[in-house]
């Protein structure tokens, strides 16, 4: 089994700083960021009414079909993908080949200022990517797991 | 592949239900979702054809309790189970932290069932996994339907690993919650271990 990805303090942060950032620049109703595997990691703006977690899995699943079908065509993969409603558009991309970046927005904003903004945003997410993924690598740096016992595990499942 | 998030103090891990068309992987979530505390669930959302038949998965987000304060979500997913829906199974496989095959007991289902062991090997290996270190348990399911082969049968057919293996009825909810806490509880293990 693959070893664990980690997220911690500082660069959740970071993460959610950038996710605000893009939020506000783009005019969007929402921007959120989830891995490659369909994990929500961060998010920001009108988030209360929306079902994030099932959001999440759909953008994974929708970026793997599309991966799916980049495959079949010998191309490495589609980087972004555009989604257009009626009252709502979706712009997605991937970075760093890792996370998936996604902004809903709505006649309050338009798709150029969007790809603009998400061009930024994901340069910066990139490198904090790259020092996550170094940090998680770092011999001596602590897991939750660490500290988690066979009893611990006993104790959740036993009823 | 699980993902320990320690500012929201979470830890997430994907499970996959594995099976033959048919064999009852909607009909184990569909029970779960109906059978677990509201504040412990996400919505169920299911990718069906218009026969309600699964076309590309089921996802079912599930929250186990707590360890050392942080917080479990398990991430059931189900493949869709017709054989010509493979490069659906393997984009569902990636990243899985353990495996539930739903076995279909009826006697004439058993080289449906061989077939799809065979490609959940397959798939696996082909994404760099091997399927004999894989967290895995096995359900046998329909045991109230006439004409199912043998406990004894579908263990020497379908279980040479000698893994954990559960009789269910999936539509009654019979197996259903003890094959889930298994798996759930061989993933942790793993991942304690494999840490």
């Amino acid at each position: 089994m693959s070893v664990p990805q980690v997220m911690f303090d500082e660069e959740f942060r970071e993460i959610q700083s950038i996710c605000d950032r893009l939020f506000r620049d783009s005019n969007a109703r929402v921007v959120f960021i989830v891995d490659k595997n369909g994990q929500p990691i961060a998010a920001s703006g009108e988030t209360e009414n929306l079902d994030i977690t099932s959001l999440a899995s759909l953008t994974a699943g929708n970026i793997a079909a599309t991966g799916g079908i980049a495959g079949l065509l010998k191309e490495n993969e589609f980087t972004t993908q555009f989604h257009e409603g009626e009252r709502s558009n979706v712009h997605i991309q991937i970075v760093a080949q890792r996370v998936i970046m996604v902004v809903i927005f709505d006649q309050r904003s338009s798709l150029g200022l969007v790809r603009l903004r998400m061009r930024k945003a994901s340069e910066e997410l990139s490198r904090v990517l790259s020092r996550l993924l170094r940090k998680a690598q770092t011999p001596g740096v602590t897991s939750p797991l660490d500290q988690i016992t066979e009893e611990d595990i006993e104790n959740l499942f036993g009823d | 592949m699980s993902f320990i998030n320690v500012p929201t103090r979470e830890i997430h891990c994907k499970i996959v239900y594995y099976g033959p068309g048919l064999c009852g992987k909607t009909t184990n979530l569909q029970y779960i979702y109906a059978h677990t505390n509201p504040n412990a669930k996400g919505k169920m959302i299911s990718l069906a054809t218009e026969t309600d038949r699964t076309l590309f998965f089921d996802f079912l987000p599930l929250s186990l309790g707590e360890i050392r304060g942080f917080r479990t979500r398990f991430h059931l997913y189900t493949v869709p189970g017709q054989v010509f829906y493979n490069a659906s199974r393997k984009l569902i496989l990636k990243a899985v932290d353990g495996i539930v095959f739903v076995a279909d007991s009826q006697i004439d289902r058993m080289e449906a069932n061989l077939e799809s062991l065979d490609n959940l090997q397959e798939n696996l290996a082909e994404q760099g996994y091997d399927l004999l270190k894989i967290p895995m348990v096995i359900q046998y399911n329909k045991r109230d339907l006439p004409y199912v082969a043998s406990l004894e049968e579908l263990h020497e057919l379908l279980n040479p690993r000698q893994l954990q293996e559960f009789e269910a009825v999936a539509t009654k909810g019979a197996g259903v919650f003890e094959t889930l806490k298994a798996v759930a509880k061989l993933v942790f293990i793993e991942l304690k271990r494999g840490h």
